[in-house]
């Protein structure tokens, strides 16, 4: 694959692993914040390629994982109505809320629907007339745009019956709520389609707390690189924001994106799984547009009190406190197929890409040094 | 049956129209002697020497007529791959059909005709069926079971008891076809690539592979859960580990971009006409070379060996630097939103 090949080239890997090996002097704590980015750390080995200097460290940044019981209830809720057609992506399908998940309540009857895009749901609603059509939208900055775009749309064309369930969070919030933690970070891998929709101004509080943050993409080389643009950022004793994935963000972001999103959604204080609540880190449809708003025309109130399993340490793994290997129910209670915490519910979960990538033992990679 | 344009329930009644359809659209498309004697259940004799092999398969695909193939196809293939890499010869075979009531007769005769000409392909007979009609909504569209029966030569002993360290691992040819073009044609996912499905017989193909090496220790066709998941099942149940090299495994460009932009690993995704050898490391050349022989094997590469990671483990080592561990699928094959 074209553009993409070059960027998993294993000789220029190690090229840029041993200019990492001689350059990095000081011990450096690094928070990967995107679950892609934890994909390709586990899948490629990184972690084991690094000197002993350098710690990273998986942050909150799976939207699946953090999206609350409390809203996948409600959206279980929604789909036992005989006039609501639930629809949602794929990887919210499994993951548990407080009783069951969204594909057991489909097995149950519930008429819930996989798709691709929101698009598609406002499709189905033109469709579908004489049923209602409610779009559980997750997703950070990358996906919120989309459902956005979604109402928008449905606007145009005069579908009144699409509706948005919105466990929409921004990145913003969550980062501040890492500020305050005691966690001891020196840096931060940002992550590179997040910011192509906001731009870099929203790492400003961090630059400005001392912490040091690259924009990368998601290819091996991709984050090998941000690593070593974090340790020069070190070594000159300077802390800005970067940006490696320059083939895909900019410093200012995706300014259409931004427009629609700030006209279609207002802040909410919402409730991330396995953190608690984070004052304005959520988004629902704005006055103007609450009549696409689920919660507005189901008066329905999403519960904002969930509470893990006893034994869980979801909350300290989604805050960089511990490691997937430091819970005593990680491959023993708990699985990919059968998820107990938060960062197991997903393909991008910090523990679900530890259980299926994380296995390997340093020493056994292959030519790794 | 020109009149009669739609599956009905009376189709399925056991009366005048349940006859019609066998008469007219299977029966033209399966005929043989032995299913044309009409029988509650096909006679035939026994093989001479040797075993028999036993299988039987449903296929519930959705869309029915897909790139490369459609279930009638797929429903004969399958089950004949099945009873062929147990070193079976495939002889005979059952078909049941259950069909929705309002089923288009022009697509059922289609698909009936499709599976005469997979079953011919095969050189193998369809020799009973069975036809029901649901009501609307009860299945969708069409479900097929196919059973098979397949004899086993002399001296043929496939069994993952079989595989020990050092052994070859081959494959017959390019991995994740099948999946990659059901899943780009699924309603809602309409991609505009030409991913074709590798839908297709394996019986020919290991007819030279035992040729080659009578003493072949195992094969397996990797359909659901793909490469991966028949790795693993080995690795556990022969007790080894297993290494394959990222870098030897086939993979058709377009499928590995598909499965790129939808977040799925190729090695996951299902295929209807690849087989997995395991061979003893002195014998892999030959084997190598009677299976590129062979149309259905022609992309056949050595991927990897047994060893390497503890019993029942698969490893690759991958195209990057290290190795990564490769575990079998878990729930159903989604893909990511972010």
């Amino acid at each position: 694959m074209k553009y993409m090949s070059e960027f998993r080239d294993g000789g220029l890997a190690k090229k840029v692993v041993s200019v990492i090996e001689r350059e990095s002097k000081k011990n450096l704590r690094i928070m990967e914040f995107c679950g892609g980015h934890t994909i390709t750390l586990l899948k490629y080995g990184i972690p084991d390629l690094l000197p002993p200097s350098i710690e990273m460290v998986s942050g909150p940044g799976c939207p699946v994982c953090v999206t609350s019981k409390g809203e996948i209830d409600t959206a279980i809720e929604l789909s036992k109505r005989n006039d609501v057609i639930l629809a949602s992506f794929g990887d919210m399908i499994r993951v548990p809320g407080t009783e069951k998940s969204l594909l057991q309540a489909k097995a149950e009857g519930a008429d819930i629907r996989i798709l691709y895009s929101p698009d598609d749901a406002v499709k189905m609603a033109k469709e579908n007339r004489e049923k209602k059509i409610v779009f559980f939208a997750v997703g950070f900055e990358t996906t919120a745009p989309v459902t956005a775009a979604s109402i928008k749309l449905a606007e145009n064309l005069g579908v009144e019956n699409y509706f948005v369930l919105s466990a929409h969070k921004t990145t913003p919030g969550i980062l501040g709520a890492l500020l305050a933690d005691e966690v001891k970070l020196d840096a931060f891998v940002c992550p590179g389609h997040v910011t192509a929709i906001t731009g870099t101004a929203i790492y400003a509080p961090l630059t400005d707390a001392g912490k040091r943050c690259v924009v990368s993409g998601f290819e091996p080389l991709d984050i090998l690189t941000s690593i070593l643009m974090l340790v020069r950022q070190v070594n000159k004793n300077i802390a800005k924001t970067e940006i490696e994935y320059s083939r895909v963000a900019t410093k200012s972001g995706n300014l259409h994106a931004q427009k629609l999103m700030k006209e279609i959604f207002e802040p909410i204080d919402a409730l991330w799984r396995g953190i608690g609540v984070v004052k304005g880190s959520g988004l629902k449809p704005s006055t103007a547009y609450s009549r696409f708003d689920a919660c507005e025309q189901f008066s329905l109130k999403i519960p904002k009190d969930d509470k893990e399993t006893k034994g869980c340490i979801c909350d300290q793994i989604l805050r960089g406190k511990s490691k997937p290997t430091d819970c005593k129910l990680f491959k023993t209670a708990c699985s990919p197929d059968e998820p107990v915490g938060a960062c197991m519910v997903s393909e991008e979960g910090t523990c679900s890409v530890y259980f299926r990538f994380g296995g390997m033992q340093k020493g056994e990679m292959v030519g790794a040094k | 049956m020109a009149q009669n344009k739609i599956v009905t329930l009376a189709h399925g009644g056991g009366g005048t129209a349940s006859a019609e359809l066998t008469e007219k659209v299977f029966m033209p498309a399966l005929s043989n002697p032995i299913l044309e004697s009409l029988s509650d259940g096909a006679l035939f004799d026994p093989p001479k020497n040797g075993r028999l092999a036993f299988s039987t398969d449903s296929f519930v695909i959705d869309p029915i007529f897909f790139p490369g193939g459609d279930i009638g196809s797929l429903a004969v293939h399958g089950t004949v791959n099945d009873i062929a890499v147990c070193g079976g010869i495939p002889k005979y075979l059952s078909a049941g059909f259950v069909i929705e009531e309002g089923f288009l007769i022009d697509d059922l005769e289609r698909i009936a005709s499709s599976m005469g000409e997979a079953a011919k392909k095969c050189g193998v007979a369809v020799v009973t069926g069975d036809t029901k009609v649901v009501p609307r909504g009860k299945v969708d569209r069409l479900f097929i079971n196919t059973s098979g029966i397949g004899f086993v030569p002399e001296g043929v002993n496939i069994s993952p008891e079989n595989v020990k360290e050092g052994d070859a691992v081959i494959i017959s040819g390019s991995i994740g076809d099948h999946g990659m073009a059901v899943l780009t044609k699924r309603k809602g996912l309409e991609f505009d690539t030409e991913i074709l499905s590798d839908s297709q017989p394996l019986n020919a193909l290991i007819e030279k592979i035992l040729k080659a090496d009578p003493g072949i220790k195992m094969m397996r066709d990797p359909t659901r859960g793909g490469l991966a998941a028949t790795l693993c099942e080995i690795a556990k149940s022969s007790g080894n580990g297993i290494t394959i090299n990222e870098t030897e495994l086939p993979i058709n460009e377009n499928v590995r971009s598909v499965c790129e932009i939808l977040g799925l690993d190729p090695l996951h995704v299902a295929n209807e006409g690849k087989l997995v050898a395991f061979v003893l490391p002195k014998n892999a050349g030959m084997v190598l070379e009677a299976m590129k022989s062979h149309p259905a094997g022609k992309d056949s590469a050595i991927i990897g060996t047994v060893g390497g990671p503890e019993a029942g483990r698969v490893e690759m080592k991958t195209s990057f630097i290290g190795n990564r561990i490769i575990e079998p699928l878990v729930g159903d094959q989604l893909p990511r939103i972010c």
